[in-house]
């Protein structure tokens, strides 16, 4: 597949001399006479986090089924870590997905499997990794998301908060370079949703996980965006983000699949927009 | 009204075309790699063994109600004797294949509807294409496979236990002599008989699995939709079965006779 036309090389936003990981050029789509997306076009960087805000059915979620390959659009053209995707076959998209992992609303968990075959799926599956070095990136992640004890559970037996962190102990399994969060706190409590919130900053701060996260909560989307982790003697710890690390979280509002915002999480508060007033509120 | 028939028409030729899609692309992983040997496997007892208790009961009741039925009508013209030459054929070339098809269709493609369908409703299968893996070659592919190979085992099951009850019915009730029944039975097959009833449960079988799978990879809207899928697949698969029981036999009655 083409790799990125000049036009779209150079950053528009990001640290000189970086690629893109994710290219929209005026995307569509519709579902027979419902238009979803009516021409979105943005960029994201290495490291970097898009956070696509809007009201139900604005077509957030559209966004990573399309940035995976899961939907193709109508017209406009999708590039993912270099690879023009749109057009792509099924087989071809494999390698695409590769690098790229995905936290489903809900979790979107196997229920037929234990909370640690869940997270070596792709690993078991897909690769041919040794079954002892698969235990151990397990364990591992699970560590990382502070539910190393449940690795023989099943999912039924999992709070809501736990099954959307297995869910990105899953996703990260296999140490993608791109993470797309599909409302994961949506239905989860305040604190709940705060311990999905670190592993999210957690994943982009210290393993260097770009994140593109779909959200309609506010207080989820300004913490991610305005808090970073660092790693110290005693664990992970979520500190207040420096000006230049919040910087690289840029917000996006979408209505009737149109971006109606794109900026920073201040511009995004000092905005006077009446839309954006009124879902600020 | 002109405006309903169009929009039902488009809808049937869709799940026509997905339905084909769906069946190519399983032929087209069957023989490629990977292939999910443990899917497959699990498929097998699943479908095989789990099955095994209705198809034995539906075979054994099948068997002597039809020795009940006709000894009592071969009565009036003194051909008594007869009576498993008449179950042996009834079974073997036509009841045996389709009951045992219509019961594995109320329990293994309403189930593959079922387990699909949740997958599909929960973004299960989104899940596993995020993650790489094609649901085709992980879901459809064993199931297809297994339900191909075992539709046939269970088949012979059902006719073995069919010609059981008749003879506990024909030696208890119509007293004929065991002997006399088990040289019947023989008496009423030729070979050509035999070969349809084996291979005819292979085609019934694909209609049972692809069936179920179809229905079930394209289920929508929720708990709601996970049983519309459970019935839709009930539903076609039994009227799948019974038009491909005469489109197969047609088949081979012209290729075997």
């Amino acid at each position: 597949m083409d790799a990125y036309p000049t036009e779209l090389r150079g950053p528009a936003k990001g640290r000189p001399g970086e690629e893109p990981v994710v290219v929209f050029e005026d995307v569509r789509l519709a579902f027979d006479e419902h238009v979803v997306l009516d021409g979105i076009s943005f960029k994201l960087f290495p490291g970097y986090t898009k956070i696509f805000l809007g009201a139900s059915g604005s077509g957030k979620s559209t966004i990573l089924k399309l940035i995976l390959g899961l939907l193709a659009p109508d017209s406009g053209r999708i590039w993912v870590h270099g690879q023009q995707i749109d057009g792509m076959t099924e087989q071809q998209l494999f390698t695409v997905r590769d690098q790229t992992g995905m936290v489903f609303q809900e979790g979107a968990l196997f229920d037929s499997l234990t909370v640690g075959e869940n997270v070596g799926f792709k690993l078991y599956e897909e690769t041919a990794m040794p079954l002892a070095d698969v235990r151990a990136r397990v364990e591992e992640v699970l560590g990382f998301v502070e539910l190393g004890p449940f690795v023989d559970r099943m999912p039924s037996e999992l709070s809501g908060g736990q099954r959307r962190r297995v869910a990105i102990a899953r996703a990260m399994a296999f140490k993608p370079k791109l993470l797309l969060y599909d409302e994961p706190t949506t239905g989860l409590d305040p604190l709940t949703s705060l311990t999905v919130d670190a592993e999210i900053i957690k994943l982009r701060d210290l393993e260097g996980v770009t994140s593109v996260l779909v959200t309609h909560q506010l207080r989820d989307a300004f913490y991610v965006a305005t808090n970073g982790a660092t790693r110290g003697a005693d664990g992970h710890a979520i500190v207040t983000a420096t000006p230049d690390k919040v910087e690289e979280a840029d917000f996006v509002m979408l209505r009737e699949g149109k971006v109606v915002f794109e900026g920073s999480a201040e511009e995004l508060r000092t905005a006077d927009d009446p839309y954006l007033r009124a879902f600020l509120s | 009204m002109t405006a309903a028939i169009a929009a039902w028409a488009k809808a049937s030729l869709l799940e026509v075309q997905e339905y084909t899609k769906l069946t190519i692309a399983a032929a087209r992983c069957s023989v490629t790699r990977p292939f999910y040997w443990h899917d497959f496997v699990e498929q097998l007892d699943a479908i095989g063994i789990g099955s095994m208790t209705v198809v034995l009961l539906t075979g054994l009741f099948t068997g002597a109600v039809l020795a009940l039925q006709s000894g009592f009508t071969l009565d009036q013209f003194g051909a008594r004797p007869f009576v498993g030459r008449l179950v042996s054929a009834s079974m073997i070339k036509e009841l045996g294949p389709v009951l045992t098809a219509l019961m594995l269709v109320g329990r293994v493609s309403s189930g593959i509807a079922a387990e699909l369908g949740s997958m599909a409703v929960t973004d299960q299968i989104n899940a596993l294409r995020a993650l790489g893996t094609d649901p085709v070659r992980k879901l459809v592919v064993p199931r297809v496979l297994a339900g191909i190979l075992m539709t046939p085992v269970l088949t012979v099951v059902a006719n073995t236990v069919g010609l059981l009850g008749g003879w506990v019915v024909s030696t208890q009730n119509l007293q004929v002599s065991s002997g006399l029944y088990w040289s019947s039975v023989i008496e009423g097959l030729f070979l050509e008989d035999v070969w349809m009833g084996l291979l005819k449960p292979f085609f019934l079988g694909f209609i049972i699995v692809t069936v179920g799978c179809h229905v079930g990879l394209r289920t929508r809207g929720g708990t709601e939709g996970v049983g519309r899928a459970t019935t839709n697949a009930v539903v076609t698969a039994s009227v799948g079965v019974i038009a491909m029981d005469f489109f197969s036999t047609q088949l081979l009655l012209s290729l075997l006779f």
